[in-house]
């Protein structure tokens, strides 16, 4: 699946919610399905430090896709987390360098992204997207 | 005199509002204060009748203006019952005001060596700059431990003075505990010793009355928007004998009395500290909320205060699974709380859903969440604006929360 269509079924998912409780229960949902992050990789130098919550975030090269795990201390940010991870994971870096991040949005999460929040996840989203870069660097791209 | 609490929450227009479709339910006083319509008003009136740069010009406007200011400036002495009114100086807010006395105290007293005496359930505002004070003389900072409860150990006080110690800063009420500080005898230990004590009084000046006299504090700090005021505005008050003896802090316009540039004097107080164009319009909106407050009464105020901190503490402390952080004896409308296995940023996302405002986090007092070996609290902050309509409102959305992350 390309980066938008998995955006598109996120989006799809959420439509059946017009209640922010039960998306929010959604979300979860969603944090108890995301693996626990191996706690080898639980280190100081994944840690992405919100004033609020933190958040987590391992990445490697696995031939030409990047492989994204993640975790937070908070329930609510780790399932946005997770689907961030959904959304990011085996892609190849370039498609993340060119792909347009709007499922939050759309389905009314993105308040969770604001700059004032300080939960980690911007800073997750910009991690993911300087990996990409890295990864593409690498790749000799 | 009681008080119409229905009747004061009409001075608030901000608070007749729906957030996400629900009455707003504004709990977060402790990080600031909605303002009565006589403030908005009064700056209104400013700004659209009488603006004009004060302390400079010889015109009609400016004249008024000045007057204005210099009466706001009577307005907090009288508030405070401080002996003169120059030794009110106006800052942006506390955090000007304490980092005014750390660098210009600290260039004329401290030296190498030299201790800095403060607690643990300071703000950062009352740390970093006595930290950074500290760094630049290479003296040392001290640290006041507090009992489970949240209170000042005094005897451990006692034993951290020592002949280095240059300066006492304390808070006189904790912004995460709500512990109010007995800062009469904190200071009574420290004067027998010749030492001064600055106060930081943001978190007490809108729940109790204050006097700096009866305290004998050598400085007391404030900001005008957790009085009801506006923002920007802040008060230092510190006794004649250390203002004139301390150097300015900045520099530049008004604060100056003659200059040339082989060597510039300085104006007397209260302008030697106050450099450039003042906030006057904030001044001004403040001695406005001082006198909105006045007129209800803080003895009125801090009764009723009390009235909701008990029955949130009885009811909200009925909850399995909350735990009050800060149980002191002497504790004004602050209460911080955790939810076993519930992260405080999950709880506060749910909590706001629910329209209401609290602050989540570790409240810029990092030392203290150490202390009490949380990553963050909880805190619901009561005004006299506020009811136990409210407070309800607050433990249904916790039960909520409880459910939802079981």
């Amino acid at each position: 699946m390309t980066l938008n269509e998995r955006q598109d079924e996120i989006i799809e998912e959420f439509s059946i919610y017009d209640d922010w409780m039960d998306k929010y229960n959604y979300l979860i949902e969603l944090s108890k399905d995301l693996p626990d992050l191996d706690p080898k990789y639980k280190v100081q130098e994944n840690l992405i430090e919100g004033c609020q919550s933190k958040v987590w975030l391992q990445a490697n090269l696995d031939g030409d896709i990047i492989r994204f795990s993640a975790d937070s201390d908070a329930i609510i940010t780790k399932g946005i987390a997770a689907l961030l991870v959904r959304v990011f994971d085996k892609l190849k870096p370039v498609e993340i360098l060119n792909g347009d991040l709007y499922f939050l949005d759309k389905i009314g999460l993105q308040q969770n992204l604001s700059p004032t929040r300080s939960n980690g996840l911007l800073a997750m989203v910009k991690q993911i997207k300087l990996y990409a870069m890295a990864y593409n660097v690498k790749m000799g791209n | 005199m009681s008080l119409d609490v229905h009747k004061i929450r009409n001075d608030f227009p901000i608070l007749s509002q729906e957030v996400y479709k629900k009455p707003l339910v504004y709990f977060d006083n402790g990080a600031t204060t909605q303002k009565p319509q006589i403030v908005i008003d009064e700056e209104i009136k400013v700004y659209s009748q009488e603006n004009s740069n004060i302390h400079r010009g010889v015109h009609y406007l400016s004249e008024q203006l000045t007057q204005r200011y210099e009466d706001a400036r009577k307005t907090v002495q009288s508030f405070i019952n401080a002996e003169h009114n120059h030794e009110i100086v106006f800052t942006s807010g506390t955090t000007e005001a304490i980092n005014l006395v750390a660098f210009s105290f600290g260039e004329q007293y401290v030296a190498e060596g030299d201790e800095i005496i403060v607690s643990t359930m300071e703000h950062h505002a009352n740390i970093v700059p006595w930290q950074m004070l500290c760094d630049r003389k290479k003296a040392k900072l001290k640290i006041i431990p507090i009992n489970d409860k949240g209170e000042l150990l005094i005897d451990e006080y006692k034993k951290l003075i020592s002949d280095k110690t240059k300066i006492v800063a304390v808070n006189h009420v904790s912004n995460v505990l709500g512990t109010v500080n007995d800062i009469k005898q904190i200071i009574d230990i420290a004067h027998k010793y010749d030492i001064p004590v600055l106060i930081d009084g943001a978190q007490s000046i809108q729940h109790e009355k204050v006097d700096v006299k009866e305290y004998d504090c050598d400085f007391f700090v404030f900001s005008g928007h957790k009085l009801y005021g506006p923002t920007g505005i802040g008060v230092l008050y510190g006794k004649e004998k250390w203002l004139n003896s301390i150097p300015p802090y900045k520099t530049g316009g008004e604060m100056i009395k003659k200059v040339s540039f082989e060597k510039t004097t300085f104006n007397e107080l209260p302008f030697k500290f106050e450099a450039g164009t003042p906030n006057y319009t904030s001044a001004i909106g403040l001695a406005a909320a001082i006198n909105y407050i006045d007129n209800i009464g803080l003895d009125n105020i801090a009764l009723y205060e009390k009235e909701l901190l008990d029955y949130a503490t009885q009811k909200l402390g009925s909850i399995k699974g909350l735990n009050i952080i800060g149980t002191a004896d002497n504790k004004v409308s602050v209460f911080s709380f955790d939810l076993e296995n519930i992260h405080h940023y999950d709880a506060g996302m749910i909590i706001d859903k629910m329209g209401i405002a609290v602050r989540t986090g570790h409240h810029c007092a990092e030392p203290l969440m150490n202390r009490f070996n949380v990553e963050g609290t909880i805190r619901a902050s009561f005004s006299f604006y506020n009811t136990k309509e409210e407070i309800d409102k607050l433990y249904d959305a916790i039960l909520t929360v409880q459910q939802m992350f079981a």
